[in-house]
């Protein structure tokens, strides 16, 4: 009732119920953390569910005059009125926050997710981390610091050099604070070199005794998996992988396989560069809803889940997910799946 | 007809290039610029009921009081026509769909007028912007009750247009709410009441949902003072309708728009929708204010040919669409408010007479 009424008076946006459901947070200070890489400091607003040690969070926020949603781990330990996302450019969504985001900036912000958390009794722990996946890391053990319930632990942190070694200060002196605490800085640059259980051994000589907390880019999580495996501890690692969100936009217009969902129901068929869309779905037995067939009215926009469409007006590839697509003027291009009953 | 008229692709072509130039340059300024009109929209209907709540004190000195009513309810109306015109039929057309955001997507907008956006969407965005003054396919060629063509044949009913369409005018967000009903198939004995019981219903539900806004929970929150805060809802309603209605007439039936027979549109082309989306529309020429108010439908002509890109671009995209029609030698109706409601009003009253059929309109 007093929704209805407050957007019947023009005191919030009058439909989005949806949107006036989510939550915001404000920018409240970023910091230079590494080259290319920046933490912002985000007071949330009123809804905020305090997050675990070593969750992630999506972030949606307006690059370009689109909006966008990617996801980062939370750096900051849980517990204080704000925030912190360390973020590497690295992307068009996570670029334009690294450069842009200024104090005042206020984006959308999800629930707190994921289960890459230590648990109430870790026992003695292992994290290895390259790059920005130093960040879950990071949250738990600043939260066992501020705890004074440092875990005996071991820190494997791979950076490309000391300077580009993100918290690589703060975590060597919180080696020094806490016995129980050793960090292990490689400069991968100086030594480049694969991860393997060998490797593990010089490095960790009791990681057979530990259990593991793995986080960086998809090479170091195939090879934490295979040593792991190989030593019959696969049951002992945790992983959190860094997703591609967006599909690579392959440069010819080859077609692929569409997928189709309408609510729980999936229907998978093959697709041409050329054909659009919504003659695809009519030819796989699908009757979308649809319109003028020709670009102007809407009726038959779908969501992308996943891979890339091609606009047919103008050649234009879309990849972002979430990105409408006009089914009766896009085609395939690669592999694409899409929501026909998006926001419903 | 049947071979393909080069000019006329490179006419095309020459429309497509514009399109593809906006959208490849939309970014943070239109996005600013549809969140500061909805900023604005919504200052405006907030100062205006305060307004109209702050009068109510002054009814003891009424010329104060009749100003500062007057003042919220004028702040009302051009707020809901803001709503209903640059903000609401706009994303409703999808225009803003491209910014991905959930709070201005024509998926999710609801407006604050009778009709139901869902059934908007169809009977507008659908029926009218792809048959755009076809007759029998395009209802918005006089709606169904109006003769606003001689190509629609003269019935005694329309005898009495000079009346109905002062009533449509007046009425004019519940004969848009009735729209995508199709009085006129039901009328003629094509659809039957129970096809369209559930649109009825869906309009039914909006319009009670409007009128206990407007007409009882706003009122009835000035206790005592019920009755003028009826009245200045129902002026700024009032004032809503008959500037929209305005602008709408002045979208299609001015002198010199063209209507076309279906049977014109074998193998039409894109370009030749193009071509035909504005033969069929007329421009309103005014100032950027006018513009705003108009919901940018003062460049009907290019809505028409885009109806899905922001409306904030029409103002710039105009002299290139009115030159490339130049070039072309495609007709491009604009004119003056006065001019365009003028020829507009004067044809329907004319046209409640029988006339005989002089020549036919020209066709594509």
């Amino acid at each position: 009732m007093w929704s209805w009424l407050g957007d019947a008076a023009g005191l919030r946006p009058s439909p989005p119920r949806r949107a006036a459901r989510a939550i915001s947070a404000r920018v409240v200070a970023v910091r230079d953390e590494a080259p290319g890489v920046r933490t912002l400091v985000l007071r949330p607003g009123g809804g905020w569910r305090p997050h675990r040690a070593g969750q992630h969070v999506a972030i949606t926020v307006a690059v370009a005059g689109r909006l966008a949603t990617r996801t980062f781990t939370i750096s900051s330990p849980p517990g204080g009125r704000e925030l912190e996302l360390t973020i590497k450019d690295g992307g068009r969504v996570s670029g334009a926050l690294v450069r842009d985001a200024r104090p005042g900036d206020v984006v959308g912000l999800g629930e707190p997710a994921g289960d890459f958390v230590l648990p109430d009794q870790p026992g003695r722990v292992l994290f290895v981390t390259a790059g920005s996946g130093v960040t879950p890391a990071a949250s738990m053990l600043r939260d066992a610091a501020a705890r004074r319930a440092m875990p005996d632990a071991v820190h494997v942190q791979f950076a490309r050099t000391p300077r580009d070694a993100i918290f690589g200060d703060e975590l060597a002196a919180l080696a020094r604070a806490h016995a129980s605490y050793r960090h292990v800085a490689i400069a991968t640059a100086r030594a480049p070199r694969r991860l393997s259980a060998a490797y593990l051994a010089e490095l960790v000589p009791d990681w057979r005794d530990r259990a593991a907390w793995v986080c960086g880019p998809a090479g170091l999580i195939a090879a934490a998996t295979a040593a792991f495996a190989d030593a019959g501890r696969a049951h002992a690692l945790h992983v959190e992988r860094f997703h591609a969100a967006v599909a690579p936009a392959p440069a010819d217009a080859r077609g692929g396989t569409a997928t189709f969902r309408r609510g729980a129901a999936t229907t998978a068929t093959a697709a041409d560069g050329q054909a659009p869309l919504l003659v695809v779905a009519e030819r796989a037995g699908l009757a979308p809803r649809h319109g003028c067939r020709m670009g102007i009215c809407h009726s038959c926009d779908a969501a992308l889940v996943s891979g890339c469409a091609r606009d047919l007006r103008t050649g234009a590839r879309i990849t972002e997910p979430g990105a409408r697509v006009q089914l009766c003027v896009s085609a395939a291009a690669g592999d694409l799946s899409l929501d026909l009953e998006p926001r419903s | 007809m049947t071979t393909p008229d080069l000019d006329l692709e490179a006419f095309g072509r020459e429309l497509d290039a514009i399109r593809d130039d906006v959208t490849a340059s939309l970014g943070d300024r239109d996005r600013r610029y549809i969140l500061r009109a909805i900023a604005a929209q919504r200052a405006l209907a907030r100062g205006g009921r305060l307004l109209i709540y702050a009068s109510l004190p002054l009814l003891p000195i009424p010329p104060l009081f009749a100003g500062v009513i007057g003042l919220g309810t004028l702040a009302l109306g051009i707020s809901r026509i803001l709503e209903n015109m640059e903000i609401g039929h706009n994303v409703l057309h999808g225009q803003w769909d491209w910014m991905n955001d959930p709070a201005i997507h024509s998926s999710t907008w609801e407006w604050d007028t009778a009709c139901p956006a869902d059934q908007w969407k169809h009977s507008h965005n659908v029926e009218h912007h792809t048959w755009t003054n076809v007759l029998g396919r395009d209802r918005d060629v006089g709606y169904d009750i109006l003769r606003v063509t001689e190509r629609q044949p003269w019935r005694p009913a329309h005898l009495a247009q000079p009346v109905t369409n002062a009533l449509l005018a007046l009425l004019f967000q519940y004969g848009v709410a009735m729209h995508d009903v199709d009085l006129g198939a039901l009328r003629r004995g094509e659809t039957r009441l129970a096809d369209v019981r559930g649109k009825l219903a869906g309009i039914g539900r909006k319009v009670a949902r409007q009128a206990l806004k407007d007409y009882v929970v706003f009122p009835a929150l000035a206790g005592p003072w019920f009755l003028p805060v009826l009245l200045a809802n129902v002026a700024a309603n009032l004032m809503r309708n008959l500037w929209s209605y305005a602008i709408i007439f002045c979208g299609h039936f001015p002198d010199g728009a063209q209507v076309f027979d279906e049977a014109s549109l074998a193998g039409e082309t894109r370009a030749r929708w193009y071509q035909r989306q504005i033969l069929g529309s007329c421009n309103i020429t005014g100032g950027p204010l006018f513009h705003v108010l108009s919901g940018n439908l003062s460049h009907q002509i290019e809505h028409h040919v885009f109806p899905d890109l922001p409306s904030n671009r029409y103002p710039e995209i105009a002299p290139r669409v009115e030159a490339i029609c130049a070039r072309h030698g495609v007709p491009y109706n604009a004119g003056s408010f006065a001019r365009q409601l003028g020829t507009t009003l004067r044809t329907i009253w004319r046209l409640a007479l029988p006339t005989r059929r002089r020549r036919d309109a020209l066709a594509a």
